[in-house]
């Protein structure tokens, strides 16, 4: 069982899984979202090996603390939605009709959403601190922690707010490129030194499927992903590749997991999923 | 001059301003992370690091900022582009200055991986890719690509006021500076510190989603607020041509009409669209430059064609001496008067 510090909001959370990358645009917040959407699903099939608290369906809670770039709120066909307090903090916002996902997000704070937030890191530490122990979470299986990229105030003020609540530990999102690979490397050091579990490495955009013949490009060049697990010793979860429907899910707000289920990424989504379902906690 | 950390929503209430005598005192300043700063009087106090930056600057001719809300758009990609093209011209000084802290992705892009920094009389010296080509990076500073910069917001502007104050540039005709995704410490930092210097305008770099959009547009609300001139917005991974089949497909829907429709309705300029060539990545993966690689993809005509005319933007700006006025051009005019001049 996990060790809880307080108790607080996050003590009726099972499990907390931290969405990182070194690099910005490989898909931290697509990972977020479909990991929640997948989750969420996988209990519904009433999966006999999976323990839940809900046999037959997952409470799932998505935390964004992208403060410059709020992306998830549209994903989930979210934006505008308002904000309420409690007597424990804030309500989470749920993103479906059976209220089995909620969501916080700093783009439900703001008045415009052209607005740009320009703080510095003093504020941004004090606003994450305030989402991670006020956010009246509720029960939640699974808690998935979508974070900007870098390795800064927000990645050390999220892991030093999640610390007593004993995280799962974090997925890393990189996509083939040595580029990506670059900075990814440097997060895989960040985990490390701040004590933080790597449950795997996800490689996103890994080729594209030409829709009228099918050859397969690598757009973003191949093997990085994988490679990079190896040399780091860390697990590989999977390869998700460039699938449009994908694209157009998040822009739309759609649920790719439970429209799109033949879909090129579905498979490498919920394999992913399934590695997490099978991830057993730290021991305290 | 107000605190730009304020927001003025929520529990955040309004910040008195950084020079009055309220400053650090009154009730909107509890909690406040600068409320001991201010209110000990040296929020008063200019940073003496802005008039030696202006300094260094004055051998600066033009300054550009390639901005983006969003990560993993190209910013870096355009930025090692646009350097490599300027600096075609051997006559043409350029200077690439790499101020993503976290994630440093220029010395990798420019093949200049494991190279190091040295220190003279009169400065830090950049790594020189071309005796006309000089770049500054924090990746220069770390012995191992494992290394990590986990720090804070003040320490990375430390950094970044070094890399303005410190770095022995020469005579520069163009400075280039890429910057992390975001709006966040080093962009204010950026822009604080280069205020008195005076920068040309930012090049904004955007892919057709909404979901970058979306971002891409506070970087445009963030430079307005900071009074930062966009030269303009470039769409990079506008669509990708099946190298078997040739037919094209949208890998990045514009759903909402793309950079297009945003220009149109903020009304600033379309630099021009780049689609995606798996060739970029490779070279940026080899440290070589695409433009030069791959001299007949459509995305390297694009490149040019946005290159040339942000040079034109440029010469439309006369370096600081000469200028007359410190407005900024209005957006609206940007085009039609670079369209007149130019002929």
């Amino acid at each position: 069982m996990e060790a809880v510090a307080e108790p607080g909001n996050l003590a009726g959370v099972r499990h907390i899984i931290l969405i990182l990358s070194g690099k910005g645009g490989v898909g931290k917040s697509t990972i977020s979202t479909e990991l929640a959407l997948a989750l969420r699903h996988a209990g519904k099939k009433g999966d006999p090996y999976m323990p839940c608290r809900h046999p037959g369906s997952l409470q799932v809670g998505i935390l964004d603390v992208d403060l410059c770039g709020p992306s998830i709120p549209r994903m989930l066909q979210a934006q505008g939605r308002a904000v309420h307090q409690c007597d424990s903090g804030w309500v989470p916002v749920f993103v479906d009709q059976e209220q089995k996902v909620s969501l916080m997000s700093v783009g439900f704070l703001l008045e415009k959403p052209d607005e740009a937030v320009v703080w510095r890191g003093p504020k941004k530490n004090a606003l994450i601190k305030q989402f991670v122990s006020d956010v009246a979470w509720g029960q939640l299986d699974y808690l998935v922690v979508d974070t900007p990229p870098g390795t800064s105030d927000e990645h050390m003020a999220a892991v030093e707010a999640l610390r007593p609540y004993s995280p799962l530990g974090a997925i890393v999102v990189t996509t083939p490129q040595a580029v990506s690979v670059g900075d990814v490397r440097r997060e895989l050091t960040f985990c490390r030194k701040t004590g933080l579990r790597v449950i795997g490495i996800v490689e996103n955009m890994s080729g594209f499927v030409c829709p009228h013949c099918t050859e397969c490009t690598n757009v973003f060049s191949r093997g990085g992903g994988e490679e990079l697990a190896r040399h780091a010793g860390v697990p590989f979860l999977g390869s998700v590749p460039l699938d449009p429907k994908l694209t157009r899910s998040l822009e739309e707000g759609r649920d790719f997991i439970q429209e799109f289920p033949h879909s090129p990424a579905f498979h490498a989504l919920s394999a992913i999923a399934q590695k997490v379902l099978e991830t057993p906690a730290q021991l305290s | 001059m107000t605190c730009t950390d304020h927001q003025g929503e929520n529990a955040l209430t309004d910040c008195p301003g950084t020079g009055s005598a309220q400053a650090g005192r009154g009730t909107a300043c509890q909690g406040c992370p600068n409320q001991r700063l201010c209110a000990s009087g040296a929020g008063e106090a200019p940073d003496p690091a802005i008039e030696e930056i202006k300094e260094k600057m004055k051998t600066v001719k033009h300054k550009i900022l390639v901005l983006s809300g969003k990560g993993g758009v190209g910013k870096s990609t355009f930025s090692a582009h646009l350097a490599h093209a300027l600096a075609e011209d051997e006559n043409t000084q350029v200077a690439l200055l790499d101020i993503d802290i976290c994630g440093p992705s220029i010395p990798k892009i420019m093949g200049l991986e494991g190279e190091q920094v040295h220190q003279s009389g009169s400065g830090w010296s950049p790594v020189f890719l071309e005796d006309n080509l000089g770049v500054m990076s924090v990746g220069f500073l770390l012995s191992s690509p494992d290394d990590a910069v986990i720090w804070r917001g003040p320490k990375k502007n430390g950094m970044i006021k070094q890399f303005l104050r410190d770095v022995d540039w020469g005579e520069v005709d163009y400075l280039i500076v890429d910057t992390p995704p975001g709006t966040s410490d080093e962009h204010l930092s950026v822009v604080q510190y280069l205020a008195a210097a005076h920068i040309d305008g930012a090049v904004i770099i955007t892919t057709p989603q909404e979901v970058s959009l979306q971002d891409v547009r506070k970087e445009i609300s963030f430079c307005h607020k900071v009074k930062l001139p966009i030269i303009g917005v470039v769409e990079n991974m506008s669509g990708f041509v099946c190298p078997k089949c040739k037919k094209e497909s949208q890998i990045f829907p514009p759903t909402t009409g793309g950079a297009e429709t945003m220009c149109q309705d903020l009304k600033i300029p379309l630099l021009g669209k780049v689609p995606l060539d798996p060739h970029i990545g490779k070279s940026c993966d080899e440290g070589r430059s695409f433009l030069v690689d791959t001299p007949d993809s459509p995305a390297t005509v694009a490149y040019r064609s946005i290159i040339q005319r942000i040079q034109e933007y440029c010469s439309l700006h006369r370096p600081e001496e000469e200028r007359t006025s410190l407005v900024p051009e209005t957006r609206g005019d940007m085009d039609a008067s670079s369209t007149a001049s130019a002929s």
